[in-house]
């Protein structure tokens, strides 16, 4: 059996990948090239480039019984003291989050894919899984990340004239001042 | 008198009034109304964010044909407060007090979910006393939340004294919850490394009261409703969802389960110690708003069970982790002890740090599940905290639900749906 192993690697990009205990990780990173995996805390999770993130989606759902998004969200790391380094992954500022649950598997993946502050674009969810419409506009309206693809891209959870993404680093809770009733102007 | 007079009786005059009155007489004749020709016009309206049946600040737009709903639209963010933005200011240690506002009907469900994200990026594990004690407050934070479904939705549907009655029971609960965290709601008792106090003396006793108390009260809410003919010609058959649909929205917990999907996290894939306690998760086949009633009527006899478990089986010991790094010394070790101080001041001054990673932690709250996405930047504070509300996504299926019923109708079904709106605006 150990004569057989370094042939089967030789076919593969990175000879020194880890072994990847999850099913859904391994069959994730023999279609997807260039996907990382990595354990965090005892979760798998699957790094993927933005250009693969729907096509991923619908090899979950299609192909791998994942019967639910739970959620997409989105994160800002442009103030981190500290990132966290997986393999493999080229840091950009925003990374997209998206946890899928396969009821009839019993099993969880997460798939994280980075996103460039310069071009804020992942392809939307929302034709694949109805849960992502709300999911994704509330990312839209907090960080301004957009999602070609989506039926109705509109802000959700802030006024629809509201300026700018409050849950970027760079938008700051005093940015608005704040004024009391009866008072000339902004304090 | 000053120039920026308040008083607007002071600013009233009749000038240009005259101009605004109609030039002719206005008259209403009877009909024959015009026929509408052609296709039946439909027309858009708002029902809320201050209508009494939405439950807080739920706004929906609907287009209505006569009285039948088209199309539904949900509208939210009107009780957005940046809760996530505030979640990045705080540390771990007043983070609690900040996600046990989200969903104000189950505050203990969102200060677990939030401490076991904490304690799954610290790799700590709390001591045995702390995960019964949690995994019962658990239960008597969904007996709360689920009474008060039946209080209100009782209401909803036109069984006004059903609020009464709900709310007499839920009363009890609270003032049990009072009784052991200090606070009728908002808790923040489940915190990152156990729970902030031990259990009181005698709490064995007035938990199996209230128990007792709580299991009289649904019976009568059985009686009361479940075979009532106008309760029944309003909710059986009124807003149905299927499984595929449930699934495709990302809907959770009991409407999901009223679909005939026997899913919960707490057998499904158990967290705390719902391995070692026994209990039956319900599901019904209809996916109508009487089996979600059903459903969470029978829930609390579910929850009763385990909260009798728990009070058997309560272990003894710590009720939290003792790491001074994550939980506060014992408060007479600081009179006594200059490092217990010092441990203390720093814990509550500018809290831990938690080594940099990311986490989704998931609970089964009472409205489905409940998740936290926690990002940690190896600081004292989160650089991301999102709270995944079941009710978020579970407004979604009002749309489904609503539509091709009548506008009395989505009244009942937008209260079985039971959204809590400060979980889905955060």
């Amino acid at each position: 059996m150990p004569d057989d192993a370094p042939r089967e690697d030789e076919h593969k990009v990175d000879a020194e990948a880890p072994v990847v205990a999850d099913p859904v990780a391994a069959a994730l990173l023999e279609h997807f090239e260039g996907a990382v995996f990595h354990e965090s805390h005892g979760q798998p999770v699957v790094y993927l480039d933005r250009a693969q993130w729907a096509e991923a989606a619908m090899f979950l759902r299609d192909e791998q019984q994942f019967t639910m998004l739970l959620d997409v969200t989105a994160v800002d790391h442009l103030l981190d003291i500290e990132r966290l380094h997986v393999e493999g992954v080229a840091p950009e500022r925003f990374e997209i989050v998206a946890n899928f649950i396969s009821h009839p598997r019993n099993r969880r993946i997460r798939l994280i894919a980075e996103v460039p502050a310069a071009d804020p674009e992942v392809a939307s969810l929302a034709p694949l899984y109805d849960s992502a419409d709300a999911a994704e506009r509330e990312v839209y309206d907090m960080f301004g990340i957009t999602f070609p693809g989506h039926p109705d891209l509109t802000r959700i959870l802030m006024p629809d004239d509201w300026i700018g993404h409050p849950l970027r680093k760079d938008d700051s809770p005093a940015r608005v001042p704040v004024t009391f009733k009866e008072d000339p102007g902004p304090r | 008198m000053s120039k920026h007079s308040l008083d607007p009786l002071e600013r009233q005059t009749d000038e240009g009034a005259q101009e605004l009155r109609p030039q002719h007489e206005l008259v209403v004749t009877g009909g024959p109304w015009p026929e509408l020709e052609g296709e039946s016009q439909t027309m858009i309206i708002n029902m809320g964010p201050q209508h009494p049946s939405t439950h807080g600040v739920l706004r929906l737009m609907m287009e209505l044909d006569g009285e039948t709903v088209v199309r539904a639209k949900p509208v939210v963010g009107y009780l957005h407060t940046g809760m996530e933005k505030t979640g990045e200011e705080l540390t771990y240690v007043q983070g609690a007090t900040n996600v046990t506002r989200m969903d104000y009907a189950a505050p203990l469900s969102n200060e677990l979910v939030w401490a076991m994200a904490v304690e799954r990026l610290l790799d700590v594990e709390v001591p045995p006393r702390a995960v019964w004690a949690r995994m019962m407050l658990q239960e008597l934070g969904r007996i709360g939340s689920h009474l008060l479904f039946q209080a209100t939705n009782g209401m909803d549907i036109g069984a006004v004294s059903m609020l009464l009655y709900g709310w007499r029971e839920r009363e009890e609960l609270l003032r049990l919850l009072e009784m052991i965290t200090g606070l009728r709601m908002n808790h923040n008792f489940i915190r990152p490394g156990g729970i902030a106090a031990d259990l009181p003396d005698g709490w064995q006793e007035e938990t199996l009261r209230v128990c007792n108390i709580v299991e009289a009260g649904i019976a009568e809410y059985d009686s009361l409703l479940t075979e009532n003919p106008i309760w029944l010609e309003r909710m059986v058959g009124v807003g149905t969802i299927t499984t595929e649909q449930a699934l495709s929205l990302g809907v959770t917990g009991p409407i999901l389960r009223s679909t005939g999907f026997a899913w919960d996290l707490r057998t499904a894939q158990p967290y705390l110690a719902y391995d070692e306690v026994d209990f039956e998760v319900i599901y019904t086949e209809n996916g109508d708003c009487f089996d979600r009633y059903r459903i969470r009527l029978y829930e609390i006899a579910e929850s009763i069970k385990i909260v009798r478990q728990c009070v058997e089986k309560m272990p003894r010991g710590d009720y939290r982790l003792q790491d001074k790094k994550v939980t506060p010394p014992p408060r007479p070790r600081i009179n006594e002890s200059m490092e217990a101080l010092i441990h203390h001041f720093k814990l509550f001054t500018e809290g831990f740090k938690v080594p940099a990673g990311e986490t989704y932690v998931t609970v089964e709250s009472p409205r489905g599940e409940i998740g936290c996405y926690l990002v940690s930047d190896g600081t004292g504070k989160p650089s991301r905290l999102h709270i995944r509300g079941p009710s978020f996504y579970n407004l979604a299926a009002m749309a489904p639900m609503m539509e091709d019923r009548l506008v009395a109708d989505a009244v009942a079904v937008i209260s079985s749906v039971d959204p809590i709106m400060g979980e889905v605006d955060r």
